[in-house]
């Protein structure tokens, strides 16, 4: 148990710092960058009590939107991908959620990378919804879900397969 | 009561996230007015402790580019200098010469983003340095925005890279007035609105600030023309105008404190009586 406090507490501030330092200036073809911190929220332990676990990603939301000087777009997003996870979790592995013996580092490739999609593009539009503020730019809020969703579940999917390879 | 406590145990979670999410809501709904939430915002130690450590290694890989900026506005100055007539035969001090109306304050840019709606800088200078909302930011080449928070060390500065930024200007050959906006397309070009019809326009004429706030001096830099069109009413121009400065690689900047400021706005509060 100690040791899932402090794996996730570290990956809490080792996220937030990657997120703000690198990948908020990455920039690729001038304006996508990816939204890595949320492999805390996709990676948080499944039998935990919710309300911890709604306010561990509203404060990582509110660190990410005091860095980025964006209001409470990352918050919100956070919080809400944070109450809907059970949902996602079921889709994606069904069986495997409900008899409660979930481990992340045990998962084939393919659920991950579905279970990550799903979150991410639910997350992503969330923050585009609130960052553009305006449904009449609803192709504008969908066309950078995509390309930032693109960019974030692949590196995301990345970094935890290189952080699981290693245990 | 007791059904109450009951309902309140029992949707504990959802609750939890209603609370949570509207939290969130109201504060980004407060973002997207002019002054935004005081307590989330980059202008704090721990942002610009975190910011100041990154950009004291990352400064290094555009040095080069940084100094050639410099030696440009270096020369440019140095040729104002030697061509301004020399003064130094009148030797009476008076003292309404040492009255300046703005000081300038040199900072460093932590922080820069230029592809979200609204852009905010964190600039190395807060409190401390005298700083205060509605400071204008430039560059030796152009406007860059307008201070919005100040902590004791550190300040965020609206972009003109942003909506909610409006910035008095006008043509520098025509003195016709209209006001800077963006539309949040691409980090090179704003928009210059509401700009008379009666206006003469041609493509690559000077846009400066107008100097009808008490933000700006009059007759800085802001970009050029690059095309025009008329706007749905058919009486006013929209202008885009291509910026002098850089956005995207911001790093010395300026920050204009204008002396006579309070006078101004006690002047204008009286006015609003």
């Amino acid at each position: 148990m100690n040791n899932t406090l402090a794996s996730n507490t570290i990956r809490f501030f080792v996220l937030l710092l990657a997120q703000v330092t690198i990948c908020s200036n990455i920039n690729l073809l001038g304006y996508i960058n990816p939204y890595i911190y949320i492999i805390f929220i996709l990676l948080f332990p499944v039998k935990s009590n919710r309300p911890l676990f709604l306010l561990c990603a509203f404060n990582l939301g509110l660190l990410v939107d005091m860095f980025l000087d964006s209001g409470g777009v990352h918050a919100g997003a956070s919080v809400a991908l944070a109450f809907v996870r059970p949902i996602f979790l079921k889709y994606a592995f069904g069986t495997l959620y409900d008899h409660q013996i979930l481990k992340f580092n045990k998962l084939q490739l393919n659920e991950l990378v579905i279970y990550i999609s799903f979150m991410t593009l639910f997350h992503h539009f969330i923050v585009f919804n609130l960052e553009i503020f305006n449904i009449f730019q609803i192709l504008l809020i969908l066309k950078k879900t995509l390309v930032f969703s693109l960019f974030t579940v692949v590196l995301s999917t990345l970094l935890i397969l290189l952080f699981k390879a290693r245990k | 009561m007791q059904q109450i406590f009951n309902f309140v145990i029992r949707n504990k979670t959802s609750l939890l996230f209603l609370l949570l999410f509207g939290i969130a809501l109201s504060m980004t709904i407060q973002s997207h007015s002019y002054h935004r939430s005081k307590f989330i915002n980059s202008a704090n130690s721990l942002t610009g402790g975190v910011y100041g450590t990154v950009n004291s290694i990352g400064q290094y890989f555009d040095l080069k580019e940084q100094n050639s900026i410099l030696v440009e506005e270096n020369k440019r100055l140095r040729e104002q200098l030697l061509n301004t007539p020399s003064t130094n035969d009148i030797t009476s001090i008076d003292s309404t010469l040492r009255d300046k109306r703005f000081s300038i304050i040199p900072a460093q840019v932590y922080k820069n983003s230029y592809n979200l709606p609204n852009n905010y800088l964190t600039i190395n200078r807060g409190k401390r340095d005298s700083i205060k909302q509605d400071f204008g930011v430039i560059t030796s080449k152009g406007i860059v925005g307008i201070i919005d928070n100040t902590s004791n060390k550190f300040s965020t500065v609206l972009s003109i890279l942003s909506k909610k930024s409006r910035i008095n200007a006008k043509l520098k050959s025509s003195n016709q007035n209209g006001s800077l906006t963006w539309n949040t397309k691409s980090p090179y070009l704003a928009q210059l609105e509401d700009v008379s019809q009666f206006a003469k326009l041609n493509i690559g004429d000077t846009i400066v600030t107008g100097g009808q706030s008490a933000i700006f001096p009059k007759g800085i830099g802001i970009g050029t023309v690059q095309n025009f069109s008329t706007d749905a009413t058919g009486d006013t121009y929209t202008i885009e105008v291509k910026l002098f400065n850089d956005m995207t690689t911001l790093q010395h900047v300026y920050i204009i404190k204008n002396n006579d400021i309070e006078e101004i706005q006690n002047l204008e509060a009286l006015n609003n009586e």
